[in-house]
């Protein structure tokens, strides 16, 4: 049996239908344990991704890591799951390990596909600069996926839910306040990011980059000089020291591609380089580059794209 | 204020990334290492911080071998009061938490502090795990870190925004970047360094839960397709065409 833990607090994340997709990937019957707010009407739509049935606890706010995975061990326990899979997100890092000590049960962190032939999982290691094979000697184990590792794929129809309740314990975590921009796409499940450095001389010239963005339907980000500069929000580096991103496509503007920038953005399927300097060397890891200047290229692009978007339709 | 600053060593950001033996073991040939960042520049610099302005004793710990000495003076040269390595050559996280999880309850502390992954494992296990055998709180991606008495009061990140939060002690804390500034460690710092206890302790028997296996490289990108900056609508072409990414 597999349990998939995943947060519905602000709906179905993609990175929740990869989850219930990987899960059925495994063969099996799938619970979904959930908590939070969804209606049962959403969470019927995980059948869709392979989910029997799903399992929700609407007292457990989330914030708490101990007493989500006092809820996951609970649930796991009554269905007897040999598999529990969470989002390598903020949820996967704080309550998955918790998990691993409670059910002693091995942890896969950051997997990047199904387990191979030989039972061993795929995970991106020194900072995406390489692939481990993780081998789990417990007889349970604990997977963590990596967002957009794997396409959410629907397979079969609308699964029952059940309430549940009084498993989770009290909450040590008293959240204050919560900063959140209402509408813009997570970075992390972006499937397009559009990010622009220093290159681009000041946070005034980002308009043409929320513009590219828009246009495209894709998140926006920064590198690392321009967060800590004040340019743009923290929560938009990109890097090793910031978030680390696996979207489809990447269009980089104006970075010059440092080891450490690299780090967090090379698990992207296409990468895009517009810099000026052609020695940028940004331009080895890219699938596409442009020489040039951003201020003249990455206008010409929005049109491109706006062109390209009014024939699809 | 007693605080508890798990490090790890780290391959150099800048280090060739190889391996060896079939591809089963990291290359360490030429390899330099450092304290992991985030248990340095954020996790161990914030415990300083709040040791000067309301008082304590920091300890760092690690689970390492004799060659991990270096990082543990270089910890000490920032400085931490006293160290500890247990002594072993971990496999894998559920190992180094049993261990050190085993020692900070014999001891007791008010935080245990961790930096928010490895930059070679990336795998953000070691603290939650800590916190599970230790049954304490655990708050993870902790961008800030103030301390009012037995409250903790944390700002962490969350997915699209950040959120402030309240804890009290005893906690287990993972910190990313924002809790604090790199320091570079003085020359009296590494003087004193020298002679700050550092304890030896046997590691306990502990069955690893999981393994590496084999290791590999992926494949570099193809070289990179040169698109004329005043052929945009190429570059869109491209992109939906050949690439199929829009």
């Amino acid at each position: 049996m597999v349990l998939v833990y995943i947060n519905s607090t602000t709906g179905l994340s993609k990175a929740a239908l990869e989850t219930v997709t990987y899960g059925k990937k495994l063969g099996g019957d799938v619970t979904v344990i959930t908590n939070g707010s969804a209606s049962n009407e959403q969470l019927a739509q995980l059948g869709e991704y392979g989910a029997t049935k799903v399992v929700v606890d609407r007292s457990v706010d989330g914030e708490d890591p101990q007493q989500l995975a006092r809820l996951v061990a609970a649930v796991a326990d009554q269905v007897a799951a040999s598999t529990v899979i969470f989002s390598h997100d903020i949820y996967g890092k704080a309550v998955a390990p918790r998990l691993s000590v409670r059910m002693n049960a091995g942890l896969v962190a950051g997997a990047i596909a199904i387990p191979e032939a030989d039972g061993t999982i795929k995970v991106n290691v020194f900072s995406g600069k390489a692939v481990g094979y993780v081998k789990v000697a417990s007889e349970k184990r604990i997977i963590s996926l990596l967002p957009n590792s794997i396409q959410p794929e629907k397979t079969g129809s609308a699964c029952s839910v059940e309430e549940t309740s009084g498993l989770a314990g009290t909450s040590a975590i008293n959240v204050l306040e919560t900063k959140k921009p209402e509408g813009s796409i997570p970075l992390p499940e972006a499937e397009l990011v559009v990010s622009a450095g220093r290159g681009l001389k000041g946070p005034e010239n980002w308009g043409m980059i929320e513009e590219l963005a828009t246009a495209l339907g894709a998140a926006t980000a920064c590198s690392r000089p321009v967060a800590d500069i004040g340019w743009r929000p923290h929560h938009e580096h990109v890097g090793q020291t910031g978030v680390a991103i696996r979207p489809n496509l990447y269009i980089a503007v104006g970075i010059s591609g440092a080891i450490q920038h690299l780090a967090g953005v090379n698990g992207s399927k296409v990468i895009v380089v517009v810099n000026t300097d052609k020695e940028a060397p940004f331009f080895k890891a890219a699938d596409y580059g442009v020489v040039g200047d951003a201020f003249e290229v990455i206008p010409r692009l929005v049109e491109a794209v706006k062109r390209f978007k009014a024939t699809q339709h | 204020m007693n605080i508890l600053v798990c490090i790890s060593k780290a391959p150099d950001t800048t280090s060739k990334i190889a391996f060896t033996n079939n591809s089963t073991q990291f290359d360490e040939n030429g390899v330099q290492y450092i304290v992991n960042p985030y248990d340095e520049w954020y996790a161990l610099v914030r415990a300083l911080e709040l040791k000067e302005s309301i008082g304590g004793n920091v300890t760092i710990i690690t689970v390492g071998t004799t060659t991990d000495e270096s990082i543990i003076r270089k910890a000490l040269a920032i400085g931490a009061d006293e160290a500890v390595r247990i002594d072993a050559d971990p496999k894998d996280a559920y190992f180094v938490a049993m261990q050190i999880s085993s020692y900070a309850k014999a001891k007791g502390f008010d935080i245990v502090l961790t930096g928010k992954e490895t930059i070679n494992y990336n795998g953000s296990q070691v603290g939650g795990m800590i916190a599970e055998a230790m049954d304490l709180p655990f708050v993870s991606l902790a961008t800030k870190l103030d301390v009012n008495g037995t409250k903790l009061t944390l700002e962490r990140e969350i997915v699209g925004g950040v959120q402030v939060v309240e804890v009290q002690t005893p906690a287990v804390i993972s910190c990313a970047k924002g809790m604090a500034e790199q320091r570079i460690p003085n020359m009296r710092g590494i003087m004193a360094a020298r002679t700050k206890p550092l304890t030896v302790i046997p590691a306990e028997a502990v069955a690893d839960l999981s393994s590496y296996v084999s290791y590999s490289i992926p494949n570099a990108k193809s070289s990179v397709k040169m698109i004329d900056p005043s052929n945009m609508d190429e570059l869109v072409e491209l992109l939906h065409n050949e690439a199929k990414v829009i």
